[in-house]
């Protein structure tokens, strides 16, 4: 699959031009976007330019926080293939959050096999939360968009409602830690990067970036995944399920976005937590599909774009540069790629095109 | 009598094509001027600039001797020139004086007076004999009232120049009458009137003069009375047009398509066929014809697959496959080449070769387990992109969107009749060709035919319809009202049929 | 039935934002653009509201003029959805989530600048509740609907009768509508469909800006990036559940206010005691959805929602 010059060039300048408005909200606001810069780098790559010191510790946290949003990515930019758009990634992703705590917490397993079946379950729960849109929307043709908010909402509540009914919290905030069979996490990571939270949670999501390219680009699945998210009314007439297809599309972007929420419980974290409020990973994996075109190397990219601005934000606040300033740059990111079309319409009235074989309708 | 009309020299371009080039049009007062050509000619472009629309790049406009320069709808109404849109430009929910005013609403204070607005409407409605029910909602009323409507928006404005843009595509050989009617009338009252067609049939039933494009160039400007339809017709086309494909009588064999008592309900949940049989066999050609809406869309999807059988069935060689998913349909030996290409024929955003497998794509060679193998995937489209010369960029990789509509419809063709189906269910396979893919089409159609495959034509181009079946059925209101032979019959026969006369068998 | 007199005016106070909100979506759609950003749009217009308030304080008219700043914020705000969906064709989806992200990314970088912490400061008044003299004596009726209530939800119920005027009667709203409904029809008749999208994405920021004014102000003591937690969307949900339509509007709001209201007095019902407290906060969600599918099927919004108007299209 070539990825043409134009595709590429959209999301690179909506990038810079995202990173240039957040520039320039620091400067007027009289912030130095210097330090932006330098905070940035020292969580991408650990070093410090100005201490001249090193840290692995904040490479190890880069990958921890890139890790959720591109599995998040890979649940909406699933979804995008099939013609779908997928807000809910954050209520699937905390329902297959519950589903980690409940497998961690509730049975016993020797040491792999456990995390597996933790994995297992939280794909397993994702993809149910998922299916309840997909299904109303293929039965009903109820617009996808409304119906994932709102499940995002029962979710968090739900979240809420299990660390202390069911998981018995002690503190109403977390629960009891998971057995270490239950976890993905790693001593010898954590050491290899000074401490970080660095897990195992990157195989899982590494094979999820291969399988979510091999079902797109080379299964029949995915042919028809793409046909129904293309034109569904040509897909339906070439006899393709679509019905089935927006069905199961939704339940593959659920168990992606399921799998995120284990990777963070189970590796980022070792507990389940009760939480105030949605922590904005559904919306970080509409900015990273958007940005990656949609595609498995797209999201890979995009994922640690925003993966370095988020993990940028404690480095950022403590140099007296307020971490708004990242949302900031990943909204705008987003809405530049949103106005991509403008973008495209524009550069064909500056640029003459020679002819192509076009039908005008008289 | 001078020019009410005048366009110098027009000149338009959009990204990749000249829709006009240097096109003058003159316009006699109170004159019926028919502007023709085939599709993708430019009279729409021509007339959208007349209209306000677009804004040529070059060029002059005079109306009533002056020169005048027309940026909005707003403008070309306040100079007394409207337009009667092909595709009805009327909002669904409201109601038919509600789009009449539109846009000039009649104000009591902040509110809009109704009252006032409903007077007006039956006022102009009985002036100029264009019966419409005021308080009707667009949704609700028929076809022709939905035309009526659209002339009354026009003449609500005082418009002294009216534009048709294809008028006649949707109504019955006797509504055309009718609008024709209308035409004279309006002209009685002072108006001019510019035809935008390509049915030459009525260019000499209404017009005085034909101005013809081609290829976005004028070719000349003739009185009607003085020049055959044949005459015009090649002023349109540029070469002599073979209007009859070549084909030898049918040798019909068994019963491939056998429909039975069929009903099927349409979009609005009404019985869209009602108690329809037909049968079509191995080595012919059966034409449907029917005006636009008379269950057609119904019985194709009911044999196709996409919509369910309420009752009745459909027998492929005597096995019954009514209750079978469109997959199983095609396995079994159904084509279809659907009557909208862009919407149901292909995947637009695929490439050709992707659209090429669309219906084998799950099964060998074209994939084993699961996976697809590009290689078979992109030897098939090279085979077939030879065997049915199909004009694509960039071979099998080319973005089908980027392929012009004969082309396209070329590989839909292609890809169905590779399939090698017993029967082939064709819906307005010519719809906005140019003349050189009809005849291409048609030939290829009398090719299967002839190779003894059972071939169903669905088409509103009752021309097409004579010219390619052997047996002729016609649909009117869900059902079969006539069956004929092709050799044996006419349009005026046909017309009266379609119009929900019954054959006196 | 008195628990339920009680329960009306808190639910009118939850309803308030819901219905403003609802309505400024409403000129929205009708004129063919989707705004999922009125859930921004709020945030936006609450930090405005809550910050002005409290620096205007202790002026008697600091909470109003923090409404008046609210809405202008909300306006300014939306003109951005405005410029991307209809100058620039952007999908309108895509556009309005990105708003969202914006408005909390926005909003609190200013109490940043503005505060030194990630909220405004507290208001020590926000919007006083005011009683109307004669109509409060009106037996059952009267305390509930004329006593101690905020003027925003009079606004409200007066929005909604100007809607309904405005958009069934008058020239402007059928020329909102058409654009909603076939833009094509609209600018064949000589109306700029631009204009109208623009005017209807502008009020709709008003709207929102109003609405998220109303809520920090009459349902919190600052503004913090949960202020708004969802409310906008509820918003769409009315405007779905409404139909389009502004009674239809009003009832939905005032039903899930009612619902809202339902989770704090819970406990004094005793049919409702031992539900868990999480699933009242649910239940304004999940009755969305079931809204959404009992009104599924034929579509009844204006036609054109969400489209790209293409004016080259025939």
């Amino acid at each position: 699959m070539k990825m043409s010059r134009s595709k590429l060039l959209v999301p690179i300048v909506a990038i810079l031009l995202g990173f240039a408005l957040g520039a320039a909200v620091l400067i007027a606001t009289g912030r130095s976007p210097v330090d932006m810069f330098y905070a940035m780098l020292q969580s991408v790559s650990g070093k410090n330019l100005r201490a001249d010191t090193f840290n692995p510790r904040y490479i190890g946290e880069f990958v921890v926080q890139s890790m959720p949003i591109m599995l998040t990515g890979l649940s909406v930019g699933f979804a995008f293939r099939t013609g779908l758009f997928n807000i809910g990634a954050e209520g699937q992703l905390m329902v297959g959050s519950i589903a980690a705590v409940a497998v961690g917490l509730g049975i016993q397993a020797p040491p792999v096999v456990h995390v597996l079946l933790v994995l297992a379950a939280a794909m397993l729960a994702g993809g149910l939360w998922g299916a309840i849109p997909g299904f109303l929307k293929a039965r009903f043709n109820v617009h996808e968009v409304v119906v994932t908010i709102m499940l995002n909402y029962v979710a968090l509540f739900l979240n809420n409602w299990a660390i202390v009914a069911i998981f018995k919290s002690a503190d109403s905030v977390k629960t009891a830690v998971i057995p270490e069979t239950g976890l993905l996490k790693s001593a010898m990571l954590a050491e290899l990067t000074n401490g970080s939270r660095l897990n195992w949670g990157f195989v899982p999501v590494l094979l999820s970036i291969l399988v979510y390219w091999f079902i797109i680009e080379k299964t029949t699945f995915g042919f028809s995944l793409r046909a129904v998210g293309f034109n569904k009314d040509g897909a339906q007439y070439a006899g393709m399920k679509v019905n089935r297809n927006i069905v199961s599309s939704m339940i593959i972007a659920g168990a992606f976005a399921g799998l995120a929420g284990a990777v963070i419980t189970v590796g980022t974290f070792s507990f389940g937590r009760a939480l105030p409020a949605a922590e904005g990973y559904g919306f970080d994996g509409i900015a990273v599909a958007l940005v990656g075109g949609n595609t498995a190397l797209g999201v890979l990219f995009s994922g640690l774009l925003f993966g370095m601005l988020k993990a940028a934000q404690p480095l950022m606040q403590s140099q007296g540069i307020p971490k708004e300033v990242a949302s900031i740059i990943q909204a705008s990111i987003v809405l530049f790629i949103a106005m991509k079309f403008g973008i495209e319409y524009l550069m064909k009235k500056l640029k003459p095109k020679k002819t192509t074989v076009e039908e005008v309708e008289s | 009598m001078g020019y009410v009309i005048e366009m110098l020299e027009i000149t338009k371009s959009f990204p990749g094509i000249r829709a006009n080039d240097r096109v003058t049009l003159q316009v006699e007062q109170g004159s019926i001027h028919a502007l023709l050509g085939e599709n993708g000619a430019g009279k729409s472009t021509l007339m959208s600039i007349l209209f306000g629309l677009y804004a040529p790049d070059s060029g002059s406009i005079k109306v009533r001797g002056k020169d005048v320069r027309i940026a909005n709808p707003n403008v070309a109404n306040a100079l007394g020139i409207g337009m009667v849109h092909q595709h009805f430009k009327l909002v669904h929910n409201f109601t038919v004086t509600e789009n009449i005013i539109l846009g000039l609403e009649p104000k009591a204070g902040l509110v809009i007076d109704r009252k006032r607005a409903a007077a007006r409407v039956r006022e102009i409605s009985e002036l100029y004999g264009l019966q419409v029910d005021p308080e009707a909602k667009i949704e609700d009323i028929s076809v022709g009232m939905q035309q009526r409507v659209e002339i009354l928006k026009m003449l609500y404005r005082d418009a002294e120049i009216l534009i048709f843009d294809e008028p006649t595509a949707v109504l019955t050989p006797q509504e055309i009458h009718e609008l024709m009617g209308i035409m004279r009338r309006l002209v009685k009252e002072g108006k001019t009137i510019l035809l935008i067609t390509h049915k030459l049939r009525e260019i000499k039933e209404a017009a005085d003069f034909c101005t013809v494009l081609r290829r976005g160039r004028l070719i000349g400007t003739v009185p009607v009375a003085e020049t055959s339809e044949q005459q015009m017709a090649e002023m349109m086309v540029g070469r002599e047009v073979n209007f009859h494909v070549e084909k030898g009588p049918a040798q019909p064999g068994e019963v491939m398509l056998q429909v039975e008592g069929l009903n099927v309900k349409n979009a609005k949940g009404l019985l869209g066929v009602k108690n329809l049989s037909l049968e079509v066999r191995a080595g012919e050609i059966l034409g449907v014809c029917g005006i636009d809406g008379n269950g057609q869309t119904e019985l194709i999807r009911a044999i196709t697959g996409l919509a369910p059988a309420e009752g009745g069935k459909i027998l492929l060689r005597g096995k019954d496959i009514s209750g079978l998913p469109i997959k199983e349909r095609t396995g079994l030996g159904i084509g279809h080449i659907p009557e909208d290409r862009h919407k149901h024929g292909l995947i637009l955003d695929f490439r050709l070769d992707e659209n090429l497998v669309v219906h084998s794509y799950d099964r060998a060679p074209f994939s084993r387990l699961g996976v697809l193998d590009f290689r078979q995937i992109g030897a098939n489209a090279e085979r077939l992109i030879g065997e049915f010369d199909v004009r694509c960029g960039q071979g099998g990789s080319t973005p089908v969107r980027s392929m012009s509509g004969g082309n396209q419809q070329k590989a839909i063709v292609a890809r169905e009749i590779d399939q090698s189906p017993e029967v082939l269910v064709v819906a307005q396979p010519t719809r906005g060709l140019d003349v050189g893919a009809i005849e291409y089409i048609h030939k290829r159609l009398v090719a299967e035919r002839d190779k003894g495959k059972a071939i169903l034509l669905i088409s509103l181009e009752l021309d097409e319809i004579l010219d390619v079946s052997d047996r002729i059925v016609v649909i009117h209101s869900g059902e079969i009202v006539g069956m004929v032979n092709a050799a044996e019959t006419d349009e005026n026969e046909l017309g009266l049929m379609m119009a929900g006369c019954r054959k006196e068998h | 039935m008195s628990l339920l007199l009680t329960m009306i005016p808190i639910a009118l106070v939850y309803a308030t934002p819901l219905i403003i909100a609802a309505l400024g979506g409403l000129y929205s759609e009708r004129s063919g653009i989707v705004n999922i950003a009125l859930e921004g749009i709020m945030m936006v217009g609450a930090f405005t509201a809550a910050s002005v308030t409290v620096w205007l304080e202790p002026s008697p008219m600091a909470a109003y003029w923090g409404i008046l700043a609210g809405i202008a914020a909300g306006v300014l705000f939306s003109l951005l959805h405005a410029f991307a969906s209809i100058h620039l064709k952007a999908d309108q989806v895509v556009s309005g989530t990105a708003l969202i992200i914006l408005a909390g990314g926005v909003t609190v970088y200013l109490c940043q600048i503005f505060f030194d912490q990630q909220r405004t400061n507290a208001f020590s008044t926000g919007l006083s509740k005011i009683s109307v003299p004669g109509l409060s004596k009106i037996p059952f009726l009267g305390p509930v609907l004329f006593q101690d209530v905020y003027t925003t939800t009079y606004a409200a119920f007066a929005l909604v009768v100007l809607t309904w005027f405005v958009v069934y009667k008058t020239p402007f709203g059928l020329r909102l509508r058409a654009c909603g409904e076939h833009p094509q029809a609209a600018a064949s008749m000589g109306i700029s469909v631009l204009a109208m999208r623009y005017v209807g994405v502008l009020l709709s920021g008003a709207f929102a800006g109003l609405a998220g004014a109303a809520m920090v102000l009459t349902q919190d003591i600052q503004y913090t990036i949960g202020s708004v937690h969802g409310a906008g969307f509820i918003a769409l949900a009315c405007l779905i559940f409404g139909k389009w339509n502004p009674f239809g509007v009003l009832g939905a709001g005032l039903f899930f206010g009612l619902s809202q209201a339902l989770s704090i007095y819970a406990k004094d019902i005793p049919l409702l005691q031992s539900v868990p407290q999480d699933f009242f906060y649910m239940l304004p969600y999940i009755l969305t959805v079931i809204a959404l599918v009992v009104f599924s099927g034929k579509s009844v919004g204006p036609k054109a929602a969400g489209e790209l108007y293409d004016a080259g299209k025939r």
